[in-house]
């Protein structure tokens, strides 16, 4: 078998793809048949509810487990004082997705809310009284949360293994030369990805094997991290992940109440269901971590960049590293013959942060968004002026060609679609019929467009019709539908024709979903399965003398429809089953990989860009901000469900929205809790904040991204979005955004 | 001590010996009953992933105890649709995708089905916003949420003229 299957060149997709397909997992979730992890509930189980510390940093002195035991319905209560031993250590990094886990190996206490006790009992009701009963007593230490009192650092890496400081051109000499220079700080705050569905697990031992319900984003790839605490195979480590209810970065990464459900599960010889409240939300499940960027541009007459620096502190836990690697955002946008792009850290008493849409691109693209526009008034341009001046026609970071950029149409379309032309330079130049400050703000959207690695198998039926599998995540971007969508193409079969099963870590690999690559990576797999099935087809037609195709050259015969066709001679044709019933197979299988080989990710810068353009209104008297429209346009290669990727494009505005205007969450500085660890008091865009939005998007071939021409469309529109709205809030109010989110009383 | 209720849920009445006067609606129905297609997001009423039908209200199970809904009707998502097919406002959540990952899904739609039997008629798209905003959706999908409620508020209040 060759190792890689995966076609070498732009393909043809057939007639599934590019169709604006209605969710086939939809009817499962209009009707509440989709199950998500927490509503399984196999025979005998148990529930688990874990006590979490109630101080930011210090230690547990005690805990009250007798009052826990004596509960009607408290079955065992597990504490660093009798928690069993593990194999793995879980203040050891053993893999680039396990960050250092709370499992109470100490009594010590790193931030507010880390598990400090499980409670096993046979009721949710016993369980969560129990763990209240726990009542712990805490030894405090002083906190440090804020950039004020966190502890500075030095960045050996930011994001995942990416370098702290990148840096092109010589930025002295840039400076120098500049004709003015704008300097721009801005901070964001913690963000919590909140998914709807709160982290849960179902988790259970059968004969040696960890069974595990768990919503998870990288079911395979996620396997070793569970087996490793546990001295067990990868293997035998069976995850069932079919919906994820939202995950935004936050379920890709192995959590500790995860491994404490597995070990109540092991010790208790039972079942065991943990599902996180929404307070626990905040906290051992990663969040986006706060920045204070600083940003230096350096222009010439024209309103070309000379120089660009962006640096950013971002916060961290005290005791593991995850960086928001916000400054890079810089690299890649606009060009400039100098940049860079460096970053420190800030050691808070905090969980730890991880991914969370768009990690890095959205708090840097927020800044650098604001900082562009900062810049364009200094230079006296039109902010799309000013960003058509320095628009990049290579990659300013490495030179390197774009694989495919239509940034300049996304700004063409997005501003005649918002009517951008007309637009008053002087902020507080426009109001609306009910009186209010008007504004219009815009801002360039970014995001890589990576690759991971995913398997896949296609597996021809007697019937006709085929089996597709592999282990992709469907968070609700519509993994579902689009990788089948691609699958049947690869096949030459008609959606219907097609079992696609998938969220079980028993299929092959199907890679991550994140980065916005997972379309991009699953459906080059499924394509390429599916291929080597008809391939093998193909063979088996025209080598068969009773096969109207005999003789036929392989290049000769197309695959549609569920028949084998010679090019140019349709009248030369036979069905799929029929091929295999003459060979006598029942079935036939054929393999896919999915990646990006080095060569062609060294060979092309690879993003989707876009353009998203805001308008808010300002009361002038209360100034309470709305964002009256959002238009996006967007470059993302080929889309291959038109309806869902809009979805996903919606999705990203709605949280760019929310990053502007209200997400933050806030610490008690003494004790280190927060203070608004809930959808009340955290808040997220809901329906009435929303007025109009629009998200178009613009043709674009990519013949070097992957054979499929995919790009991803998850995490592009936060980018671009929040400096947009912050732009407009400039525009209505002539009040620069500092730090987000933008509030009332930054106006004021 | 128990306690003795009678519930009907999606027209099937249930005699009840509760054990424990905490459950609430919402564990009552996912944990006792085994209707899990209804959601917990935040136990708080906050996020209105739980929301049910009772008595023809729209309310957040989460924030009723079991105990004090004795006699109630009460309608899940499970027990939406009729027999041969899908409620209107689940056809119009389909064709507009207004969902993503599903979670808040079955909130969302007895939420639209109990704000369109308060007489939302679905001519004013601002009025559904609102009506809607009890309803939380982290993936955003609220353009597509608030032109499926509008559609069926519009259908219902068609066929009801008719």
């Amino acid at each position: 078998m060759p190792d890689d299957f995966a076609p070498a060149s732009h393909v043809r997709l057939g007639s599934n793809s590019g169709q604006p397909q209605t969710r086939l997992d939809g009817l499962a979730k209009i009707t509440g048949q989709a199950t998500y992890a927490a509503d399984n509930a196999p025979e005998g189980m148990l529930w688990a509810v874990y006590a979490g510390a109630p101080a930011g940093r210090g230690r547990v002195a005690s805990l009250d487990t007798g009052a826990a035991l004596a509960h009607p319905g408290v079955v065992h209560v597990i504490t660093p004082q009798n928690r069993a031993e593990l194999q793995q250590d879980p203040d050891a990094r053993a893999h680039v997705f396990a960050w250092k886990i709370d499992i109470l190996q100490s009594e010590t206490i790193r931030y507010a809310g880390a598990p400090v006790a499980l409670v096993l009992a046979e009721t949710l009701e016993a369980a969560t009284e129990g763990a209240r009963l726990l009542a712990p007593e805490v030894e405090p230490l002083p906190v440090r949360i804020g950039f004020d009192d966190g502890e500075p650092f030095e960045a050996a890496t930011v994001g995942i293994g990416a370098n702290p400081a990148t840096s092109v051109g010589d930025l002295e000499a840039g400076f120098a030369a500049a004709e003015r220079i704008t300097e721009v700080e801005i901070e964001t705050p913690p963000q919590y990805h909140n998914a709807m569905e709160p982290h849960a697990i179902v988790a259970q031992w059968q004969d040696g094997r960890l069974v595990i319900d768990t919503p998870n984003q990288a079911i395979v790839m996620s396997r070793p991290l569970f087996a490793e605490y546990f001295g067990i195979a990868p293997e035998d480590v069976h995850i069932r992940s079919p919906y994820l209810g939202g995950g935004f970065g936050s379920k890709a990464i192995l959590n500790g109440p995860q491994i404490l459900a597995c070990l109540a599960a092991r010790e208790t010889g039972r079942p065991v269901k943990l599902v996180l409240s929404r307070a626990q939300m905040y906290g051992p499940v990663g969040h986006r971590g706060a920045t204070r960027q600083t940003l230096r541009l350096g222009t010439d007459a024209e309103g070309r960049l000379t120089a660009l620096a962006h640096h950013s502190v971002s916060a961290t836990s005290s005791f593991d590293d995850f960086l928001e690697p916000a400054a890079n955002a810089s690299l890649n946008t606009y060009a400039s013959p100098a940049i860079s792009a460096s970053h420190s850290g800030s050691r808070w008493d905090i969980g730890t942060p991880g991914p969370m849409r768009a990690p890095g691109e959205a708090t840097g693209s927020a800044a650098l968004e604001c900082a562009m526009d900062e810049a364009a008034e200094a230079a006296g341009l039109d902010p799309l002026e000013f960003r058509l001046r320095n628009y990049a026609e290579t990659d300013p970071a490495t030179g390197r060609a774009f694989s495919s950029k239509a940034l300049r149409e996304c700004y063409r379309l997005g501003a005649e679609r918002f009517g951008w032309a007309g637009r008053p330079m002087a902020p507080g130049q426009m109001r609306d019929a009910k009186g209010r400050l008007l504004g219009w703000g815009m801002g360039t959207s970014l995001f890589p467009a990576p690759m991971s690695q995913a398997l896949a198998r296609a597996t021809l039926r007697a019937d006709g019709s085929a089996l597709v599998e592999t282990a992709a995540a469907d968070m609700g971007q519509g993994a579902w539908t689009a990788l089948a969508q691609i699958a049947a193409d690869g096949l030459g079969l008609d959606l219907a024709q097609v079992e696609f099963r998938s969220g079980d870590s028993e299929l092959p690999d199907g890679g991550v979903a994140g980065g916005s690559g997972h379309t991009a990576t699953a459906g080059s797999a499924l394509f390429s399965a599916g291929q080597d099935a008809v391939a093998q087809l193909v063979r088996l037609a025209v080598e068969d003398p009773a096969s109207p195709l005999h003789g036929a050259g392989n290049q000769a015969v197309r695959a549609q429809g569920g028949r084998l066709m010679l090019e140019g001679d349709p009248s030369r044709s036979e069905s799929y089953a029929a091929v295999l019933a003459r060979a006598g197979l029942e079935t036939l299988a054929g393999n896919g990989r999915g990646a990006r080989s080095p060569e062609a990710a060294g060979a092309h810068a690879m993003f989707s860009h876009g353009a998203v353009f805001a308008e808010v209104a300002v009361d002038p008297d209360l100034f309470q901000i709305r964002v009256t429209r959002l238009v996006g346009a967007f470059a993302a290669g080929r889309i291959i469900n038109p309806r869902l990727a809009e979805s996903q494009l919606f999705g990203g505005m709605v949280w760019g929205l929310g990053f502007a205007l209200q997400e933050e969450a806030v610490h008690d500085r003494r004790s280190g809790r927060l203070v608004n660890g809930d959808l009340a008091g955290y808040h997220v865009p809901v329906n009435a904040d929303l007025a109009s939005i629009e998200a178009l998007t613009v043709p674009e071939e990519d013949p070097f991204v992957n054979a499929l021409g995919v790009k991803g469309v998850g995490e592009l529109g936060i980018t671009g979005t929040v400096g947009a709205i912050a732009n407009a809030v400039w525009h209505a109010t002539g009040r620069r955004a500092r730090r987000f989110p933008v509030m009332i009383e930054d106006l004021l | 001590m128990t306690f003795s209720i009678t519930l009907t849920v999606n027209g099937t009445p249930h005699h009840l010996a509760l054990d424990d006067m905490r459950v609430t609606l919402l564990d009552l129905l996912r944990d006792r009953l085994g209707l899990t297609g209804t959601k917990k997001g935040c136990d708080r009423g906050q996020c209105g992933a739980c929301t049910v039908l009772v008595n023809g209200q729209r309310l957040n199970a989460c924030l009723a105890l079991a105990v004090q809904q004795d006699g109630a009707e009460i309608v899940t998502i499970e027990g939406l649709a009729p027999a041969d097919g899908l409620h209107p406002v689940q056809a119009a959540f389909l064709e507009h995708d207004a969902f993503q990952c599903g979670y808040c899904t079955p909130g969302q739609i007895m939420s639209a089905a109990g704000l369109i039997a308060e007489g939302e008629d679905g001519a004013d798209i601002e009025r559904i916003r609102e009506g809607m905003s009890g309803n939380i959706c982290r993936c955003g999908a609220y353009r597509g949420i608030s032109l499926a409620v509008a559609e069926a508020a519009r259908k219902a209040k068609t066929e009801a003229g008719a």
